[in-house]
């Protein structure tokens, strides 16, 4: 039941603030993003860790068709509900100086998108995952339509136009599926778990693995898929922004894990290593083209870019390190890639620009945000006891154990990271304050609040990690039965 | 005090310095941020001297905490006390306690002197971790911290861009070198299913000799240690590191952290020594890394650039001495090394305070007048570095050369070649700055002064350590016991039981050890005679940036322009490929994808509503999905899905 509560209430608290339209949605906004963290804390501290889907809810939906309304955790799903609880208060506090006009609206949306995320992560029924996935989409598009730069409408255009092209897909696959599982009462089921026990042939797999792999692709983006990604995240006002990076592109990662592995063994067999070779093709291109960006926001998104593909890699590798890995990077990305973007947004706000040959100095009178920006640097580019090295570890061992070669190729990432990274900081934070950086104001009380409890989870999860990965091990060993019971099939 | 809490506040009070100094280096008193940084790091030592005296002879494991688990891998959060982490936690608490109290001295005028503080004592607190940890992966987490230090602290005057460039390239330069070394872990897991050394060393004592495996890890491994002991092709880093204040270059950037590679290889020796084909490439390396930069060091003209070169110069010797499994003799360099190179970069430190901020030797001489602590501290540790007995350089390097002639003649020419040019460009150092008459300017002439009592302490300690260092390891030849090679015996018997062959000594007799002895000491005697006659007698001062120089000496001068070339071969390829690939693979990938999306929107017909857009796309797509579900289940189309 609990699950249900995460989902509706951020949709009911998000109604709320559009019919209340007081002078106080910012704080109310606030107030319920931190309700709705409280919840998934406590959902984490009473989880018991083992396979079980918990706190869940079940209910008729589409009953002809035996769709039904269903969601509750397990260890994969409770991460990202985790993660969505930590980061969306901050992302609302992040806001609060911008004052957004229409703020009733905007952080309306922000909550719908909570809430919609909050599906995608704990649905147990295909179609309801489907209706979640979809529904994402619809309030961050109006955040970056309505409150972005000045080529929003053609950006925002393209983003949603990849993305339901995308979905369109999974819609097909996913009704594929549900054709495929067996008639209970004259009618079909479209439960997840149902999904996993259907056999298919290879070449089925195959399409079906594309018609997923499509849409997960564009949503995190895998190389070659990400061209929409970049200009969104850009023209996008970064409580939008955050909520793509941080939050969104891992519906792409769960996707593949929560469908693509166990639903399509032997797909996965055929084509994994594409998919794998395209994630690790976009690590090197995106933190190649990260190298030489000029604006602090655009570098930042290849970035990420580069950062998802290591993700994916590591999730195709079908290891347990791997899809640990992953696990654990998608919560340590999310934490600092909403922290760096938090950072740029600091420095825009005081400068006016993003460009990094006009920036300079700025540590000179900024202690406070020097050693932030520093922590989520070091979280970036994986330094040992920061979350970050953490899961590229795992990632690139799970690699590594696929293939050494690929190994090596991916963990260029932790070469080019610190290139792009140091670069970044430098010309920012380092060498003689230029005129738009003089007299540069440091973190505000309020913004520190952003960033202490980001910094405080860089470590926690850096030298700690064990809190969520004895949390994710037992839903990632039964996801990974699944996908090696259809590779001993196939054999 | 129990092993397990010694081991735990090692590590824990120069980060408790750390975070302390840290956190309130602006509000903290400049009186207390001394104390309050030399406390960690001087307690610590105490408690090293505790562990050392506590010290059974067995190693003792001390775990924490499970790190990460996932699966079969398990990397504790542990501690391992042997010979090995007990030599080098006495040299990081011992050598980081003085050059601590130094910085007081050098620093404390300094804006940033607190935040200073804090990074040197965060600095040790990483080296301690990598000399303490129980496995690879706790080796790896000192590993990348002392170089995000060492970053810091390179570019500690950040307003400076070219500080900050050196800082990054150390970085970075460690980094190449640090995807190799975790390469090599991953491999250890892939082989061994353990990183933890107990295992890995059990393990592994069963493989043949040549084992691929092994030769793998071992050759990833060194190209970490590569990166940070600063060997070719990775060295470059380091002479550009001497933008860092000069206590730092003492600390990390001679006595420690550079040496932590020979440390690994050390900790490591069951591994390497079931690889000779890693150990003939490790000698190959080590000695082209030691001729090519004592060449350079001939003719620079930047105090601490000489010093820098020195450096990785003497660090070759080490990997020299291991590549002839003469592992003893390379933790015997690393320790006398740390005493001399730290003393003469706390010398030069001195000299450059007295100078305000002088670097340039053409622009000093006769200063041991004005300085004569330094000078006379100097003086020893430019001896013992030269291999001029009884100094404490003599001894160890010996010791390595002797390893390396029973294993290979033509390498031990060569070390010895090198050892005359390390004496010659350390005198030539030595003359042009204390010798002669000064050169530079009246206002430097009259700030001239001995530096305070906080500095040159830890030159007379570290002189003395200096001068009496090699007792640690007399040899026989020379009526010694050799106390450290007992010492360090047992870290070396399972590697003999897996390869006997490897640690055969050849029938070198007393006598026979005693004329090499004599061969390369004659030499560096040889070479400070040629460097007297040149730079006391003759009083040639090196010459001026404008003047032309001969090619080769213009070659050397630019130190054989290898920055250039990386720069040209690697650095700008990467970035014009960066510029491309943006301007236009991105147009590329761009057009192909959403031309495709264009073509099957297109096929489809009902598509093209989609751009009129009044209605929201998202209503239609869902509508569409709406009428695929429906109309599958209608007419019944399953057929159209079972391929």
């Amino acid at each position: 039941m609990l699950t249900l509560a995460l989902i509706l209430f951020p949709l009911i608290a998000a109604s709320g603030l559009l019919l209340l339209k007081s002078d106080s949605v910012k704080t109310l906004a606030l107030v319920a993003a931190l309700i709705e963290t409280g919840l998934a804390v406590y959902i984490f501290s009473t989880f018991t860790p083992d396979a079980q889907s918990q706190f869940g809810f079940d209910y008729a939906w589409i009953s002809s068709l035996g769709i039904r309304f269903s969601a509750g955790v397990d260890g994969v799903s409770l991460l990202l509900v985790l993660l969505t609880g930590l980061l969306v208060p901050l992302i609302v506090l992040s806001a609060f100086r911008q004052n957004y006009t229409r703020p009733a609206t905007f952080y309306a949306l922000i909550l719908f998108m909570q809430s919609a995320l909050m599906g995608v992560f704990t649905a147990r029924d295909g179609f309801l995952f489907y209706l979640f996935f979809e529904a994402a989409l619809i309030p961050v598009y109006f955040l970056a339509a309505g409150w972005g730069g000045e080529n929003r409408i053609p950006v925002t255009f393209k983003f949603f136009l990849y993305t339901i092209f995308g979905s369109l897909f999974m819609l097909l696959g996913m009704v594929y599926l549900y054709y495929q599982t067996p008639l209970v009462d004259g009618h079909h089921t479209s439960a997840i778990v149902d999904f996993y026990r259907v056999s298919m042939t290879p070449k089925a797999q195959g399409l079906v693995f594309w018609a997923f792999f499509i849409a997960f692709a564009i949503k995190m983006p895998l190389f070659p898929f990400h061209t929409w990604q970049p200009d969104t995240y850009v023209e996008s006002p970064t409580p939008a922004t955050m909520l793509l990076a941080g939050i969104m592109l891992k519906m792409g990662v769960y996707g593949v894990i929560r469908f693509i592995l166990p639903i399509l063994p032997a797909g996965v067999a055929t084509w994994g290593s594409t998919a794998m070779a395209l994630s690790i093709i976009g690590i090197i291109y995106g933190s190649i083209i990260a190298i030489r960006q000029r604006d602090m926001k655009r570098l930042i998104a290849y970035s990420s870019f580069a950062h998802v593909g290591l993700m994916s890699a590591g999730v195709f590798s079908l290891t347990e390190v791997g899809l640990q890995g992953a696990l654990v990077q998608m919560l340590s990305h999310g934490i600092n890639v909403v922290g760096m973007f938090f950072v740029a947004e600091v420095i825009f706000e005081r400068t006016n620009t993003r460009m990094l040959d006009q920036l300079g100095g700025i540590t000179k009178t900024t202690p406070k945000l020097t050693v932030y920006f520093m922590i989520l640097l070091l979280g970036s580019v994986a330094l040992p006891l920061t979350n970050g090295f953490v899961g590229e570890f795992l990632l690139l061992q799970g690699v590594f154990d696929v293939n050494n070669y690929l190994g090596a190729i991916a963990g260029l990432t932790i070469i080019l990271g610190a290139v792009y990274m140091l670069r970044m900081y430098q010309k920012s934070m380092f060498g003689q304050t230029t005129a738009r950086t003089e007299n540069f104001a440091d973190l505000t009380g309020q913004e520190g609040w952003v960033l202490l409890p980001l910094a405080i989870l860089v470590f926690w999860i850096g030298i700690y990690p064990a809190t969520f990965l004895k949390m994710t091990e037992p839903a990632v060993m039964n996801l990974l039965q699944y996908a090696a019971k259809g590779a001993v099939s196939l054999k | 005090m129990q092993t397990e809490l010694l081991c735990i506040l090692i590590p824990l009070l120069p980060l408790l310095g750390f975070v302390i100094n840290g956190i309130g280096f602006r509000k903290i008193p400049s009186g207390l941020i001394g104390p309050i940084a030399v406390a960690g790091p001087l307690v610590s030592f105490g408690f090293v001297l505790m562990l050392f005296s506590q010290f059974s002879g067995q190693p003792v494991k001390v775990t924490l905490f499970d790190w990460i688990s996932v699966g079969e891998m398990h990397i504790n959060f542990a501690f391992q006390i042997d010979q090995l982490s007990l030599l080098m936690l006495l040299i990081v608490t011992g050598i980081g306690s003085l050059i601590h109290i130094y910085s007081i001295g050098y620093m404390h005028h300094d804006a940033g002197y607190g935040k200073f503080m804090a990074f040197l004592n965060l600095f040790l607190f990483f080296m301690l971790l990598l000399v303490l940890g129980s496995n690879y992966v706790i080796m790896f987490i000192g590993w990348e911290g002392v170089g995000l230090c060492s970053y810091l602290l390179i570019g500690f005057w950040n307003t400076n861009t070219s500080y900050n460039d050196a800082a990054r390239k150390a970085f970075v330069m460690n980094r190449i070198g640090d995807l190799g070394f975790l390469l090599g872990v991953f491999m250890l897991f892939h082989t061994f299913g353990s990183v933890e050394f107990t295992d890995v060393f059990q393990q592994a004592a069963q493989l043949p000799v040549g084992d691929k495996a092994v030769v793998a890890i071992t050759l990833l491994l060194f190209v970490g240690a590569m990166g940070k002991s600063a060997q070719i092709p990775l060295y470059t880093w380091l002479p550009d590191a001497m933008a860092g204040p000069t206590p730092v270059s003492a600390l990390i950037h001679a006595a420690t952290m550079v040496t932590a590679g020979i440390y690994m290889v050390v900790r490591s020796n069951v591994l390497y020594t079931l690889s000779p084909l890693t150990l003939d490439i490790i000698g190959g390396i080590a000695i082209a890394t030691a001729l090519l930069a004592a060449s350079i060091g001939l003719l620079q003209n930047d105090i601490k650039k000489v010093l820098a070169y020195s450096t990785v110069s003497q660090l070759g010797y080490m990997f020299l001495g291991l590549s002839a499994t003469a592992y003893t003799a390379g933790m015997f360099h690393v320790i006398t090394h740390a005493f001399f190179k730290a003393l003469l970069f706390l010398g030069a430190g001195s000299v450059i305070h007295a100078m305000s901020d002088e670097q340039d030797i053409r622009n000093m001489g006769g200063l041991r007048k004005y300085l004569p602590v330094t000078f006379w501290t100097f003086l020893i540790g430019t001896i013992a570095i030269s291999g001029i007995p009884p100094f404490a350089g003599f001894f160890s390097k010996d010791e390595i050369l002797a390893h390396v002639y029973e294993h290979n003649k033509l390498l031990w020419a060569l070390g010895v070649f090198g050892s005359a040019l390390t004496s010659f460009y350390m005198f030539r150092l030595l003359f042009l700055t204390f010798f002669g008459e000064f050169r530079g300017t009246e206002e430097q002439k009259h700030h001239l002064h001995e530096s305070p009592a906080t500095m040159t302490i830890p030159l007379i300690v570290l002189a003395f350590l200096s001068a009496v260092g090699g007792l640690l390891n007399v040899p026989e030849a020379l009526g010694g016991s050799s106390w450290l090679a007992t010492f360090m015996a047992p870290l070396y018997e399972l590697a003999e039981k897996a390869n006997p062959a490897a640690f055969e000594t050849s029938a070198v007799g007393h006598t026979e050890e005693l004329v090499l002895m004599s061969i390369s000491a004659g030499a560096a005697i040889l070479s400070l005679a040629v460097a007297y006659v040149m730079y006391v007698s003759r009083k040639a001062v090196p010459a001026a940036e404008t003047v032309e120089r001969s090619l080769p000496e213009k070659v050397i001068y630019h130190k054989y322009y290898i920055d250039e070339f990386y720069d040209t071969l690697i650095v700008r390829p990467i970035q014009g490929l960066g510029d491309a690939l943006y301007s236009f693979g991105e147009f590329a990938v761009n057009g192909l994808v959403s031309g495709t999306i264009a073509l099957v929107s297109a096929s489809a017909n009902q598509f093209r509503k989609l751009q009129n857009g009044s209605i929201g796309f998202y209503v239609f797509a869902m509508v569409l999905s709406l009428a695929v579900i429906i109309a599958v289940r209608m007419f019944n189309w399953q057929n159209l899905f079972s391929f």
